[in-house]
């Protein structure tokens, strides 16, 4: 059963002037229910990000933004305008004003570095070849792989990728940037390094970031507004500082679970202390 | 069980028409998609030039046998002259088309499937969709443009060889006089039979390389397989889905021209 809200649901400070607004959006497969009718709210210019446990249905919801789901209802609002991906027009617009970066980045191995960010221009826009190479190669140098631009990106290490990933995401100045577990699988520096980054170019560039994770405190620190995903549906909706102080029981369960995991293992140590 | 007879014929008729969509949508493609014939140069070298030894050499092996077979055939009957004849038809109607089409099967279409598989795998097609890119005019739209090429073109090829080497095996090994071979060649082929050849290429490279790219496309769908499991199992349904819809197709096409 999901707990009921929190009293306060939104950030008092960013209510109105919403980019991306989401109502009672549902999805699921074979029967099963994985989101049982999301509604959020993302402010413009904000770092908004998602957090949920794993099987939350984080990804699906990014997915279902992104049209690559199908959601099964709700409604999911754009600037101000209900989109409708059934609506070749709708879609295409939208979709060239937002950007996705993937779990497992999703760069095109038989491109080169330089390729993998001209194509959505190739691909999109009506630019010229210079006006091109000249907007793919500042994005390439914005992310510090300029000299890496003739790479393939399996000469790359992960974080380049991961870089190479955000310039394709970036290249084409979009809005609204999504972000799916961008720091999945990675060591703490490492998750750190990406959050910052994320963090520095939307600081630098001016998009939208909608972000799911897992990993709480780096969420906590570089996001401006924070949502809890909870068996299919937003438990919590506020700033980070709200979220640390929140009562919510599942706020709470997520947000000391290291906690927790802490005080489970100084029972199984005394335990162990007293058998011995 | 008659339930599940139906379900199963119901999900095959699902199939075809999905097939029939996703090969309407890559060619409706074609008005949509920039920067195109850059990737229809690139898929004209996967299909053309790589695959031009394994037809050269299918060509020259299946050109002597035919050679080697129809002269003791002939022989039998005293009509060893016929030998060009019977090589040359027997290219240009059946053999040429079927056999490059298989080949080009074997090799273009099973590493467009495993590509587009691979692709479907670690999301780059959904990465192309998300960015307002049709994957279909991107990815499928070149290859099908250039089968509309290659299979023409590498059965005239095959056709070649292989008279070739009906020639090799007849006139070389077997003492069947060059001129005769080569005259009953140029009196046996009359223009149905290269339009026939070149309509079954066409056909037949549309089909097949629309299944392999259908199979690879769409290999997250494969029941009971993910990962490169998946890719394996699109790879081959792709190779014996087009293999069968060849020789289907090659039965459909030459019993309404004979």
């Amino acid at each position: 059963m999901t707990p009921p809200l929190p009293s306060r649901s939104k950030p008092s400070s960013q209510t109105g002037n919403f980019l991306l607004e989401v109502n009672g959006l549902q999805k699921g497969f074979g029967g099963r229910p994985v989101l049982g009718g999301v509604s959020l709210s993302v402010p413009r210019g904000s770092l908004f990000t998602v957090l949920g446990p794993s099987g939350a249905g984080k990804s699906v919801l990014l997915k279902c933004l992104a049209n690559i789901e199908k959601p099964d209802a709700g409604r999911i609002s754009f600037e101000g305008r209900t989109l409708d991906f059934r609506d070749p027009a709708s879609r295409d617009s939208f979709l060239r004003r937002c950007s996705f970066l993937f779990q497992g980045n999703a760069l095109f191995d038989s491109l080169t570095a330089f390729r993998n960010v001209a194509l959505p221009l190739e691909q999109t826009t009506s630019l010229g070849r210079g006006e091109i190479r000249f907007r793919a190669m500042e994005a390439l140098e914005q992310l510090e792989l300029g000299d890496y631009a003739g790479h393939y990106p399996g000469m790359l290490s992960g974080g380049m990728q991961k870089r190479l990933a955000l310039a394709r995401a970036i290249v084409t100045r979009p809005e609204m940037v999504f972000f799916d577990e961008p720091t999945a699988g990675l060591d703490p520096l490492r998750r750190n390094a990406v959050f910052a980054m994320i963090a520095k170019y939307q600081a630098l560039v001016g998009f939208t970031a909608l972000i799911v994770t897992h990993d709480i405190v780096e969420a906590l620190v570089a996001s401006d507004t924070v949502a809890l995903l909870h068996q299919g549906e937003i438990c919590f909706y506020g700033t980070p500082d709200e979220f640390a102080s929140s009562a919510h029981p599942v706020v709470q369960s997520f947000r000391d679970s290291p906690a927790a995991l802490r005080s489970t293992l100084d029972g199984l140590r005394g335990g162990e202390v007293a058998t011995e | 069980m008659v339930g599940s007879v139906g379900s199963f014929t119901l999900d095959k008729v699902r199939g075809l028409g999905d097939f029939a969509l996703f090969t309407g949508r890559s060619l409706g493609a074609v008005f949509a998609t920039r920067r195109l014939w850059a990737r229809v140069a690139r898929a004209l070298y996967e299909q053309g030039f790589r695959c031009l030894p394994v037809i050269l050499i299918v060509g020259t092996f299946t050109g002597l046998v035919l050679g080697l077979q129809g002269y003791y055939v002939l022989n039998r009957f005293g009509s060893e002259a016929l030998l060009g004849v019977l090589v040359s038809l027997s290219l240009v109607r059946e053999m040429a088309p079927v056999l490059a089409a298989l080949m080009l099967v074997g090799q273009a279409g099973s590493a467009l499937a495993a590509e587009l598989g691979i692709q479907r795998n670690s999301e780059q097609i959904a990465a192309l969709e998300t960015m307002g890119i049709s994957s279909c005019g991107y990815l499928v739209t070149p290859r099908l443009l250039a089968a509309l090429f290659v299979f023409p073109a590498q059965t005239a090829l095959f056709v070649a060889v292989g008279l070739w080497g009906g020639s090799l095996s007849g006139s070389l090994l077997l003492g069947v006089d060059p001129g005769v071979y080569w005259a009953s060649v140029q009196r046996a082929v009359e223009s149905e039979d290269v339009r026939e050849c070149l309509l079954k290429a066409v056909t037949f490279g549309l089909l097949t390389i629309s299944i392999c790219a259908y199979q690879g496309f769409h290999a997250h769908r494969i029941r009971g397989a993910t990962g490169a499991r998946a890719v394996s199992s699109a790879t081959t349904k792709a190779v014996v889905i087009s293999s069968i819809a060849v020789l289907a197709a090659d039965y459909v096409i030459t019993s309404f021209l004979i």
